[in-house]
């Protein structure tokens, strides 16, 4: 789950990481009246979506007075913002953040995410700030530092001075300063079970202060249910609407541009589905994960979600059942045909547990639009024909 | 031969009275799997499927002379029960519940290691030496024994793929499901050279998924150490850039964990790399021999 700008601020004030003053405003009103809270003489006024590149996209603006806080929010407000991490349909901006302009010396970066490898969390940082960081990773990877934090031992001196030097930072002050910076942001870190802070920029002012002038902030879903306080972050604007509904029904669902719906159980073999697919000539229209509890009422909502597309062309059912059995998944979708009015063609694969006995129901149904695969190489090759009107 | 386990192995259930571990025991002692007990605090001393419930893993281990624990308990408790295996003297934890906290993961894994205690998973559908021991939620059935030894990353991908080899007309050794979480235990590079030590397999198939670099280094071991024949799949190709894909693992950053630079690496390393699942049992057959 990944939260806002303004609520990673929110935590790290909590923890003590220095940011700029700031207040979020869901009008023009309410920014103009955090702008005169505030004081100036400088505001920023910054969008709030769940994406990278705002500023690049017009979402975040300097004001010099109360006058040009108005008018800028007025602006952004209901904006729709285009970003290179937003696709081209872009996000609704519905929330503004008014925050205090900084006094910018330097712009740093700093993050803390998982290496997997070192299966640690690592800091990483670089004298880049401000820059897309992917680029500084593959242009000059040297200008990046990285920190692997054992978690048994924690945040130690050498760790900081690991990531000082690095940094350059020759001022004692400075490099206390930057130390416990960084320390505080890998506690943050891992008592919130968070999965990737970035700031970028870290600025540091002409008195010498670091502070965070960006936040973004992910956590690791499967450690919501102990960080209440963060859940309730959670901005369901942000997150696809089909995708969420979903959810609901213990779904995994991703929308994609092609024509073949698909329905499969597990994410590796939905992956490799939509790989098949691809490789016979066909384009897949969405990843869908049943996971391992498929029944009527979740295909037929599988089929009902799949089918709000009006790109695809037919359907490919492709379920391996291992403790699953085949002929209930089979009962299944014959149930589910009645539940959800399937109007393309449904190709469907069932492997494993009972499959011939699945194969027999299915052929029994006698219903037109229903064509058994009988291998995934078999049910992918139909499926492609039958989305281009050709079987 | 096989690796791992076998038909001797001594294996205990964590969560043993729960609704999913009591279904699965009961699926692996139909298997064959020598289920020695189980432990669920304050059942000890009950009987549970025919096998004695123990409060501790300490008191099975001594009892029961156990050396893998299979483990079901919910995700918050996963690392409790990984480290409470390691400190009795499990050998080996094949942890399948799904949704445990990487943080957990990682304090788990290091005490896992510091006791060398090997394990496997966590979200994963366990490890299976055909026809002689089952250890975790894989349908038996499909696994017909043979010269192949499986290693994957997806459980549903391990059914195709076994599957696949036993209709070309061969079988499996072992097969296990690594899974796809960002921390896990035993990856390719611990278990290709126990394929390739073991005299029984002759193949190898490799299945993995877009997200981190496992693969990869999977690659420069198989160039460097591995002299059997290897096919990899790897899924994702068609994966949009930076979407999940249901496992956690599978993320896009960048250039780094693309399935393209994986299948490179492999192809590069002299491995038979397929671009369809559905093409796993010929290019077994192909390696081996048409049988």
């Amino acid at each position: 789950m990944n939260i806002h700008e303004y609520q990673a601020k929110q935590i790290f004030a909590k923890y003590g990481v220095p940011t700029p003053k700031g207040k979020i405003a869901h009008s023009v009103e309410e920014a103009v009246k955090n702008a005169e809270e505030l004081g100036g003489p400088i505001w920023v006024v910054k969008a709030q979506i769940h994406a990278g590149g705002r500023g690049l996209g017009g979402g975040v603006k300097l004001a010099k007075s109360i006058d040009e806080v108005r008018a800028l929010a007025d602006e952004i407000l209901g904006m729709t913002l285009v970003t290179h991490q937003t696709g081209p349909e872009g996000k609704l901006v519905q929330k503004v953040y008014i925050e205090d302009g900084a006094d910018i010396k330097d712009e740093l970066y700093l993050s803390v995410v998982l290496d997997r490898a070192a299966e640690m969390p690592i800091i990483m940082a670089s004298t880049e700030g401000g820059m897309d960081i992917e680029t500084v990773a593959e242009k000059t990877p040297e200008k990046i530092i990285k920190v692997a934090i054992d978690p048994s031992i924690g945040f130690q001196g050498f760790h900081g001075r690991e990531l000082v030097f690095g940094l350059g930072i020759t001022d004692k002050a400075e490099q206390g300063k930057m130390i416990k910076f960084a320390q505080k942001l890998y506690t943050l870190y891992m008592e919130n079970d968070a999965e990737m802070i970035e700031i970028n920029p870290l600025i540091k002012t002409g008195s010498g202060d670091f502070m965070a002038l960006d936040g973004k902030m992910g956590f690791d879903d499967s450690a919501l249910g102990r960080h209440p306080d963060i859940e309730a972050m959670r901005d369901i604007s942000e997150e696809d609407a089909d995708e969420r509904e979903a959810a609901q029904y213990g779904l995994s669902y991703i929308a994609l541009d092609g024509e073949i719906g698909c329905m499969v159980n597990g994410a590796g073999l939905a992956m490799g589905t939509m790989d098949t697919i691809n490789y016979m000539g066909g384009t897949p229209a969405n990843f869908l994960d049943v996971g391992g509890s498929a029944n009527a009422e979740t295909v037929a909502k599988g089929f009902e979600i799949i089918l709000k597309n009006p790109q695809v062309k037919a359907i490919f059912v492709n379920i391996f059942g291992g403790i699953v059995r085949c002929d209930r998944i089979a009962n299944g979708i014959l149930e589910a045909t009645k539940i959800t009015d399937v109007n393309v063609p449904v190709i469907v694969r069932l492997d494993g547990t009972n499959a011939p006995e699945a194969a027999e129901i299915l052929k029994n149904a006698n219903i037109d639009n229903i064509i058994v695969g009988t291998d995934l190489g078999d049910g992918a090759a139909k499926a492609v024909a039958a989305a281009k009107g050709e079987l | 031969m096989s690796i791992l386990v076998n038909k001797d192995t001594k294996v205990i259930v964590q969560g043993f009275t729960g609704k999913e571990g009591t279904f699965h025991a009961e699926q692996c002692l139909a298997y064959g799997t020598n289920i020695v007990g189980g432990v669920t605090p304050n059942k000890g001393g009950q009987e549970h499927l025919g096998k004695p419930v123990f409060n501790t893993v300490k008191d099975a281990v001594d009892t029961t002379g156990a050396t893998v624990s299979m483990i079901f308990v919910p995700p918050a408790f996963v690392a409790d029960a990984v480290m409470e295996a390691a400190d009795a003297g499990i050998e080996l934890a094949v942890i399948i519940t799904e949704g445990a906290p990487v943080r957990d993961m990682m304090y788990a894994k290091q005490y896992a290691v510091k006791n060398n205690m090997k394990t496997i998973g966590p979200n994963c559908p366990g490890v299976i030496t055909a026809e002689e021991c089952k250890i975790g939620i894989m349908p038996g059935m499909i696994f017909k024994k043979g010269n192949v030894g499986l290693i994957s990353k997806s459980g549903t991908l391990t059914y195709e793929g076994a599957n696949q080899v036993c209709n070309e007309g061969f079988g499996i050794t072992t097969a296990v499901g690594i899974g796809g979480d960002p921390i896990i235990g035993l990856s390719y590079k611990q278990l290709l050279p126990m394929f390739e030590a073991d005299p029984e397999t002759e193949a190898i198939v490799m299945i993995g998924e877009i997200g981190g670099d496992l693969e990869i280094q999977a690659a420069k071991l198989i160039k460097e150490q591995i002299t059997k024949p290897v096919v990899a799949f790897i899924a994702g190709q068609t994966a949009p850039k930076g979407k999940r894909m249901g496992h956690a693992g599978a993320i896009i950053s960048g250039s780094a964990g693309t399935a393209k630079e994986k299948m490179d690496a492999l192809e590069a390393a002299g491995v038979k790399v397929v671009v369809s699942p559905a093409e796993i049992g010929k290019a077994v057959a192909e390696v081996l021999g048409k049988k």
